[in-house]
């Protein structure tokens, strides 16, 4: 590390008297562009301006327009000290410039988010809510999580952490037209580049010192966009929100830390006879499958399997398909929990103030699906961590920064709790008259999400390795941590608001 | 604890000794006597116009320049703390002068000083919330190469900086709106003078910001013995335990000087999370908001 911080130094020693040079050469007097050097330097210099002057400029540059990109320029939108900066996004999909049309009747688009109340409050503070409320969303209230051995099940209910709603099933796409519609509502400096990006470059020490004359030396300093149109433009900071395969992740050198689990999530929408208020997860050998409410008659699936049975699952008819989901989430692999071998009613007379209310409430078979309803996706899970989440001049937020498997829907509330912090962390140094792409200040972002994120991926990869082991052991255990945690109402209510996104360290209070 | 101890002149005269090469010329500079010469009243020479310059001198101000910017670089500390130092600047100012809060350049309008400037880690961002900053400094490099990095953004590039000092600029008969002195109060001769200097620049009710270590055994262990003697932070001799005040030596001071103080804050260092906050905790280094009395 020391090392490489030496050579980095003694590389701009080296360079800085020779690029002096050069820029000495540019404020040399007229006389001097006699000499046949002279003249071509001072052409290269005179083009560089002129060609800096048509380049735009724009404070912030978000690449990647999906969800997390459009909630930060919609959060920075929203707040009296940043909503005067002007903002660029970049992203090639064209909802963002013609908006896409949702139709009401059309069955729910399979990729869906869980979000919780955190998120639901931003979206308030930032004036998409009313939006999303006008299109299909399903708030639910209670969760009921067990396990295919029969020995455990645990329901929670809103009202054991004394709040109106667990969270809110929506659509990505009307998540994401509720941020385009409410930024429309805002009055900001904002360009959409419908193009992708193709290179950055990022101000060094030898750049900086590089450039002779003051205009184009302020350009220096900051980050420079290349688009896959031949757009260029300069930014003081560009936000990565380009998903998980980030370009700007790439172009900025940082690391990432991951792991591929061999496994794929099935996802898409089936229809039961009457509606679902409630999000149920049943643990099975091969990995979990959540059933969430989204709406009407119609959930959302999400199934953890094997590769080679996602593949399978996909190309199944849909009459295999709907009795194979029945299969998996009911009357298939064991019994249901009905009975409570580790004596719930002995805990419940000794504990009887602490013992939550839904603790008397039965287990509650899943409803049936009858239908499918959309087509079916399935994609390998993977997880992972950029090692970094800022340096000068770029920030990574969302997937762009890390990268989760759906199993409880935490992903996109993490890319929302990023923006948040971020969009504050840009407040705070407005305020105090930082540059915005500062690394001290954006390391403030890192640090503030580092913590929060690596928490809840430990704890969903905890999950997931504990729930892709069937070993008989382990599966008690797990069936006693279910009982313990339906019957101790102050543990319950840790997880019920770690889930939902108010807590930042899990069974710590 | 590093950052507490960083004096913003001093870091760059550091910077200076390692990257110039003048290592005797410059320990020796950091020694009171030193800053005698500085704030008495011996003419400095105007800074030379960087266009005037040699070549090499360029690119030796342009290399130092960086690196006294570098935030991931040796003065990571000292770009840690400066928020901190802000937010009690923004806060006490914007109530003083009857500024928005809310607002990106409340300072608009208004005519600071920014006297000890050193590479400009103040001015910059004071010119960013919208105050017409002059940033004085009495060595020369300093002032260039606050100079060079204003340039690189439009907005701090109105900074005025200059090579003198608060002396001179009583002299010239300059008012100031609010003078900002930050970790120089410790470093000159006769502190009472100094606070009449900055009096005399300030407008009657203008503000007076000044910063500085208490003359405390944990100043002393932390200031002195850890960063100087253990960690070698700073050059030993950079601070003299005997020079720094103590608050209440500096409101008694200031109240000489015709300036009541209104307010004061300490700064604690979280080493969990590397960040700096405001607290009342007067006990090392410390800040105070003044208001000069109306004649």
């Amino acid at each position: 590390m020391s090392r490489l911080i030496a050579t980095r130094r003694i590389a701009s020693n080296i360079f800085a008297p020779r690029l002096a040079t050069r820029s000495f050469c540019n404020d040399a007097p007229v006389t001097l562009n006699n000499a046949p050097s002279g003249i071509h330097i001072d052409k290269e210099h005179e083009d560089e301006e002129r060609f800096s002057n048509d380049v735009p400029q724009h404070d912030i540059a978000i690449v990647g327009g999906g969800m997390v990109g459009m909630a930060l320029a919609c959060s920075l939108a929203s707040m009296p000290l940043t909503k005067h900066l002007s903002i660029a996004i970049i992203d090639s999909n064209p909802a963002l410039l013609n908006g896409p049309s949702i139709k009401k009747d059309d069955p729910p688009d399979p990729r869906v988010s869980t979000v919780t109340p955190a998120t639901i409050s931003l979206f308030k503070d930032i004036g998409a809510w009313e939006y999303v409320e006008q299109h299909r969303h399903a708030y639910f209230d209670r969760m009921q999580v067990w396990d295919y051995t029969g020995f455990g099940y645990t329901r929670y209910n809103a009202r054991d952490a004394d709040k109106d709603v667990l969270g809110c099933v929506v659509e990505n796409k009307v998540l994401h037209k509720s941020l385009l519609s409410s930024l429309q509502d805002k009055d900001i400096k904002k360009t959409i580049y419908s193009t992708r990006l193709s290179s950055m470059s990022l101000p060094t020490r030898s750049s900086v010192s590089e450039t002779g004359a003051s205009a184009s030396k302020s350009l220096a300093n900051l980050a420079k966009l290349e688009l896959s149109d031949g757009t260029n433009l300069y930014a003081k900071l560009v936000v990565g929100s380009d998903g998980s395969k980030s370009r700007v992740r790439e172009l900025a050198g940082i690391k990432t830390t991951g792991w591929n689990y061999s496994q794929s999530a099935v996802i898409c929408t089936v229809e039961h006879p009457a509606e679902n208020f409630c999000a149920w997860q049943r643990f099975l050998p091969a990995g979990p499958i959540a059933l969430l409410p989204i709406g009407d008659n119609y959930s959302n699936i999400v199934w953890t399997m094997s590769p080679k049975d996602a593949s399978n699952h996909k190309i199944m008819n849909e009459a295999d398909f709907v009795k194979a989901v029945n299969h998996a989430l009911d009357s298939g692999y064991g019994p249901r929990p009905d009975s409570r071998v580790f004596g719930g009613d002995v805990f419940s007379s000794f504990f009887r103030p602490n013992v939550t209310s839904s603790v008397n409430e039965g287990f509650e078979p899943p409803p049936k699906v009858v239908k499918l309803a959309s087509d079916k996706m399935a994609f390998p899970l993977s997880l992972m961590h950029a090692n970094q989440y800022a340096s000068k001049r770029v920030v990574l937020i969302g997937d762009a920064a890390h990268t989760v498997h759906p199993l409880a829907g935490q992903g996109v509330n993490m890319g929302y709790g990023d923006v948040s912090s971020l969009s504050d962390v840009i407040a705070d140094g407005v305020a105090v008259g930082s540059d915005i792409g500062e690394v001290t200040l954006l390391k403030k972002y890192e640090t503030d999400r580092k913590t929060a994120n690596i928490a809840m991926m430990a704890v969903l990869d905890g999950f997931q390795k504990a729930y892709s082991v069937d070993f008989g052991p382990l599966n008690i255990l797990r069936a006693a941590a279910f009982n313990g945690a339906n019957v101790f109402a102050p543990l319950k209510r840790n997880i019920i608001s770690y889930a939902s996104g108010e807590r930042r360290l899990p069974f710590m209070s | 604890m590093s950052g507490r101890m960083f004096t913003r002149s001093l870091c760059q005269l550091q910077k200076l000794c390692t990257s110039s090469g003048v290592k005797r010329g410059v320990v020796g500079a950091l020694r009171p006597g030193f800053h005698d010469r500085c704030y008495a009243s011996i003419p400095q020479p105007a800074a030379a116009s960087v266009s005037s310059l040699n070549q090499a001198e360029l690119a030796k101000f342009a290399a130092i320049a960086d690196s006294w910017w570098d935030a991931e670089g040796p003065f990571k500390p000292l770009h840690v703390m400066n928020p901190t130092r802000l937010a009690f600047i923004r806060s006490t100012l914007c109530r003083h002068f009857g500024k928005d809060p809310f607002s990106v350049r409340p300072f608009e309008g208004l005519k600071f000083v920014d006297v000890g400037c050193g590479g400009g880690i103040l001015s910059e961002p004071l010119a960013r919330m919208g105050a017409s900053v002059t940033g004085v400094d009495a060595v020369d490099k300093n002032i260039k190469i606050a100079r060079l990095h204003a340039d690189l953004d439009p907005v701090t590039s109105s900074i005025e900086y200059r090579c003198t000092t608060a002396e001179n600029l009583v002299e010239e008969q300059k008012k100031f709106d609010a003078v900002l002195a930050l970790e120089v109060i410790e470093h000159v001769a006769d502190p009472a003078e100094f606070c009449k200097s900055l009096s005399a620049l300030t407008v009657s009710n203008g503000a007076t910001v000044i910063s500085t270590i208490n003359r405390s055994m944990r100043a002393y262990a932390t200031a002195i013995i850890a960063a100087e003697y253990i960690l070698h932070w700073l050059p030993k001799g950079t601070h003299q335990w005997s020079s720094f005040l103590t608050p209440e030596e500096l409101v008694l001071t200031l109240q000489r000087a015709s300036i009541s103080v209104e307010e004061m804050a300490g700064f604690a260092y979280n080493p969990m999370t590397g960040q700096w906050s405001l607290t009342d905790d007067i006990g090392v280094n410390f800040i105070a908001f003044g208001i000069k009395n109306s004649e």
